[in-house]
């Protein structure tokens, strides 16, 4: 059965190399949706069902750890796995994403291994639960 | 080892591991220096982001035309043979990932600090000045046969009220 994977980045440019990585992974990969933010992102979260979250933190309008506490705070979605892909390294912005329940999360700049190696583990963690 | 020497060693790395891992593109450095007062003009691609926090100022990133294609093209493996949104962004995402690892590791030192939006601007003998007049700790590289600086002014956030770039001459400014 093929994924439905989000992926969340105000670059369009980090949006386009994700979507290249996600289908070089071997993983059945469905439809790719595209947010700018976090809001663009609940809109599609509301709109698609949804299997796999990638997103950044600093974004406009809505960053990503607002995202994620929306989707872990939210009945039908906190299930969804998320995966953060960002800029951020320092122990605040990855303790409140951890604390959160963030399953993965990749530091910028990032190579298409070190995502393809963290899906791998949510997808296993996935499977086994 | 002071801020600004902390500042010049980890703007010098950082670029060069961004470089390499997101363009697998070798940058040499060819000179740092503290750059005081208002810098020349200039011509092509600036990008600025803002720091926030105990801390407070920008970081920058300067190329030109022909690099900030050259950027795009390795970085979404299109060819990109003049400035449109896909450079500008490219250049954006660039610059967010040097400054955000320079960010990162000042952190340990200086506390939390946040980093803004990237803002892109491209034109033609344009010049940029920061209010206040805190000096800016610049590494000048050579990369693909083109000049990159990337420059970064901090100081504690009582020194610095306000920091914004400003732009003259025949610019056109992109906010991404």
């Amino acid at each position: 059965m093929e994924s439905d994977v989000l992926v969340v980045d105000d670059s369009a440019a980090i949006r386009k190399i994700l979507q290249r990585v996600l289908r070089q992974t071997g993983m059945a990969i469905g439809t790719v949706y595209e947010a700018g933010d976090g809001q663009e992102a609940l809109d599609l979260l509301k709109a698609h069902k949804i299997d796999l979250v990638l997103t950044d933190i600093n974004m406009p309008k809505m960053d990503g750890i607002q995202l994620l506490g929306a989707i872990k705070g939210s009945a039908e979605w906190n299930s969804i796995p998320v995966m953060m892909i960002t800029t951020e390294g320092g122990e605040t912005k990855v303790g409140e994403a951890v604390r959160l329940g963030a399953s993965g999360y990749v530091r910028k700049p990032f190579t298409a291994d070190q995502i393809k190696e963290k899906l791998a583990g949510i997808v296993e963690l996935a499977l086994a639960l | 080892m002071n801020v600004q020497e902390t500042l010049t060693k980890s703007l010098a790395e950082a670029t060069r591991q961004v470089f390499s891992t997101m363009l697998s593109m070798e940058v040499e450095i060819t000179e740092t220096l503290v750059e005081r007062g208002l810098p020349e003009a200039t011509d092509g691609l600036v990008s600025f982001i803002g720091l926030a926090g105990t801390w407070a100022g920008t970081g920058s990133l300067c190329c030109s035309k022909t690099l900030g294609c050259i950027i795009c093209s390795r970085m979404l493996m299109v060819e990109a043979t003049s400035i449109d949104e896909e450079v500008l962004d490219a250049v954006a995402e660039i610059t967010n990932m040097v400054i955000g690892s320079v960010k990162t590791e000042l952190e340990a030192t200086l506390g939390p600090l946040g980093l803004s939006i990237p803002t892109v601007v491209f034109g033609r003998n344009f010049t940029t000045k920061s209010a206040g007049n805190t000096d800016w700790m610049v590494v000048r590289c050579r990369c693909e046969g083109e000049i990159l600086s990337v420059k970064m002014c901090l100081a504690p956030s009582e020194k610095i009220s306000h920091v914004v770039p400003h732009s003259l001459g025949q610019t056109c400014v992109v906010n991404l």
